[in-house]
């Protein structure tokens, strides 16, 4: 078999879907949503990635790590950064989002249908704890330790938990 | 809603310029901030500001050449385009930190609102990508500002500091923009009743800006052309 005869996009979606992501290595790149599309022509590879949020250091390393893995395939990556339409946390598949639960990393809940997230929402929703399952949890900060990160607390189990934010 | 020509470059590079700068003066807080939440929450949100700096500057070296960091760090502190409002150093000062960060995040969310409407696809998804960012220090700086007018104190130190700064922020905004910044103010600041000032527009610098230049470029000063 020729090495341009084994480059598919399946092949290269499932290598992709093996690399961790650097801050949150329990979930992967296809599983948090980045790589929104990859296209194979002879040993060009080419693959849409969409920036989490933009202060992320993550964000070069993510791209990095794809191209290496394109490479160990046999394939020329073309890494392309899109900015035209843009990551949301609705995109983390939900095996993702099953993932980071077990990890102790509450999951975004969905975005809202009109307008932005409001202060409202965070501090009166619904939030899970993701180590008893008690909605009883209040905000402690709106940022966490990464941009993606929200402080929650949760009253039943008075466990602190980490909440990924909904953008 | 109407689109709108792509914006010039120098348009910008006001935007990029502003979100660097206030990046580094809201840094200025970390480790020092009235509380340990406070210590994150600043940090998080000039994290947040200095990567939207670093895209508008990539969209901006698309025209200008050049790359983000150039942009950002290689141009006299004179040629800057950045808001006197983010110049300030205002650490040690919460009243007034809080009233800069909820004039400028209420002004900066319309800016950016009107962006979504570009004609650029990738200038429009940019900007709807930074709007969902910012909606969260949106949410962060109206709750300090609820929370500081809640407090005779407080509210005379915020109040002290948005009467300051209010000719800066409306320097912030023109034409409609400012029409809508003024609106947005009286729903959410129902406590303040702006003076009767003139706006001070973008192009003059506050005099705290030679220093902060000089510390924020002074490691690329210091091995030009190095990488890291």
């Amino acid at each position: 078999m020729t090495v341009a005869a084994a480059l598919t996009p399946e092949r290269v979606w499932e290598r992709l879907a093996e690399i961790p992501d650097p801050e949150i290595p329990v979930i992967s790149l296809v599983d948090l949503g980045v790589v929104r599309d990859v296209a194979v022509e002879g040993e060009r590879v080419r693959v849409d990635f969409t920036p989490t949020f933009l202060g992320c250091p993550a964000l070069e390393l993510m791209q990095t790590l794809m191209a290496d893995a394109v490479r160990e395939l046999g394939g020329e990556p073309d890494v392309v950064v899109r900015t035209d339409d843009p990551w949301t946390t609705d995109l983390i598949t939900p095996e993702g989002r099953a993932k980071l639960r077990e990890a102790g990393f509450a999951p975004p809940g969905p975005r809202p249908a009109v307008g932005q997230v409001q202060l409202v929402d965070i501090q009166r929703g619904p939030f899970r704890c993701p180590y008893c399952d008690s909605t009883d949890t209040r905000l402690d900060n709106i940022f966490g330790p990464t941009p993606c990160r929200s402080l929650r607390y949760c009253e039943s189990c008075r466990q602190p938990f980490e909440q990924f934010k909904t953008v | 809603m109407s689109s709108q020509a792509p914006p010039r470059a120098d348009e910008l590079l006001a935007l990029a310029d502003d979100e660097l700068v206030l990046g580094w003066r809201d840094s200025e807080w970390t480790g020092i901030a009235p509380f340990l939440e406070e210590d994150v929450a600043f940090s998080s949100i000039a994290q947040t500001e200095i990567g939207h700096a670093r895209a508008f500057y990539e969209l901006a070296a698309r025209e200008l050449g050049g790359t983000a960091d150039t942009l950002a760090f290689d141009r006299r502190p004179e040629e800057y385009r950045s808001s006197p409002l983010v110049e300030l150093r205002l650490v040690h000062d919460w009243g007034r930190t809080i009233a800069r960060h909820v004039l400028y995040e209420l002004a900066d969310a319309i800016r950016v609102a009107e962006l979504k409407e570009s004609d650029d696809a990738d200038l429009a998804g940019l900007a709807e990508k930074i709007e969902r960012e910012e909606a969260y220090h949106v949410m962060h700086a109206q709750m300090w500002a609820d929370r500081l007018a809640e407090s005779d104190d407080g509210r005379a130190r915020l109040l002290a500091g948005l009467d300051e700064l209010w000719p800066y922020a409306l320097g912030l905004v023109e034409g409609a923009q400012r029409e809508r910044f003024l609106a947005d103010v009286a729903e959410r600041l129902p406590f303040f009743f702006p003076p009767e000032v003139e706006p001070v527009a973008r192009g003059e610098h506050v005099d705290e800006w030679a220093e902060l230049w000089d510390e924020m470029t002074m490691v690329r000063r210091s091995a030009p052309g190095g990488r890291w």
